[in-house]
């Protein structure tokens, strides 16, 4: 049944793309903090394909590998307040299955 | 298995019975809500130690591979990540591969990082970094060690990415109003270390000098490199 390859699922997101994180409402070792649900960000990096952290804090050990990207969201737009710099952002890791495209009118960047 | 739980301010009445009945009725009003043997271990502490007893017994592991495995954890320290922020202050070339990939930069220097990818991210006058991980503890410990205990409190960890300026200033590092801060939530597959600025004052200095000033406080991004005071 099971194929020796570990598949990987698709790159979605490019260098530059505008993306919202999504409400995924998952238990277990989740790393998309909850104060970034809903907010878009802008992709900065793809770092490679990983195993999913939620499967693997299960046993799940045989894939499929996850795309990660670096994603970045301005403080200003996160936290709805006026920053004392407005370059002031935050930068994190968020895998593939937790980002949709944003829709370009309502982006925070 | 029965953990037993004596608080250690027993000394009132001397007894060798666990804890988990009740004197006539009354609930213990010293029965802690932190359990404790009698060598101060926390509950997990005591687990961890049952288990660790358990496969020693079994002949799975050896107590002294255990020893082993806690030096290979402590080895590491923050004269490794210094001796990167060093060498990248001297060679601009190795700057650029260090910032463009963390981990081969870093085996350039024969250090090896085993946890994860190692992100680079680079202070200049206009924007700094500052590294904060607000599920748990990601931290880069094959090249800084061990976290410090303020990284992994809630307290640093929730406000950081709230209000990075004024956890900053409770460092006594006040930022120009013209420098961005940038703050890195490290949580999953990358670790993050700042490479800081290089002080005024420090021209001349060798790779090593200039390693002994970078603190570990500084790569995390809660410092920055100060000119020594000679």
């Amino acid at each position: 049944m099971s194929s020796l390859a570990t598949t990987m699922n698709r790159v979605r997101f490019s260098v530059g793309d505008k993306a919202v994180v999504a409400d995924l409402r998952k238990p277990g070792h989740v790393r998309t903090p909850d104060y970034l649900i809903g907010h878009t960000g802008e992709v900065i990096q793809f770092c490679g394909y990983f195993l999913n952290p939620e499967d693997l804090s299960i046993g799940r050990t045989s894939g499929p590998m996850v795309p990660l990207y670096r994603v970045q969201f301005r403080m200003e737009t996160l936290w709805r307040a006026p920053q004392r710099h407005p370059d002031d952002r935050l930068c994190i890791e968020i895998y593939d299955h937790w980002l949709m495209p944003a829709i370009e009118t309502g982006s925070d960047f | 298995m029965t953990i037993r739980t004596p608080s250690p301010s027993h000394d009132h009445h001397d007894h060798d019975h666990d804890h988990d009945h009740d004197h006539g009725g009354a609930t213990h009003e010293h029965d802690s809500l932190v359990v404790e043997d009698e060598v101060g271990s926390l509950l997990a502490q005591q687990m961890v130690d049952a288990l660790q007893a358990l496969l020693i017994r079994r002949g799975i592991l050896s107590a002294g591979e255990v020893t082993m495995e806690i030096q290979n954890l402590e080895a590491p320290g923050t004269h490794l990540g210094a001796r990167m922020v060093a060498r990248a202050w001297l060679d601009s070339a190795y700057k650029q591969r260090l910032l463009r990939n963390g981990k081969d930069g870093a085996a350039e220097l024969k250090i090896k990082i085993g946890e994860a990818q190692l992100v680079v991210v680079e202070n200049t006058p206009a924007l700094h970094n500052v590294v904060v991980c607000t599920l748990c503890s990601c931290y880069p410990r094959s090249i800084l060690g061990q976290p410090p205990s303020w990284y992994i409190s809630t307290a640093y960890r929730a406000r950081t990415v709230r209000e990075p300026a004024r956890v900053l200033e409770e460092f006594g590092l006040t930022l120009p109003l013209t420098t961005a801060i940038c703050v890195h939530d490290s949580n999953a597959d990358m670790r993050f270390l700042v490479l800081p600025m290089r002080p005024v004052g420090t021209e001349g200095m060798t790779e090593d000098e200039l390693s002994q000033l970078v603190t570990r406080d500084s790569m995390i991004g809660v410092a920055l490199v100060v000119t020594p005071s000679r």
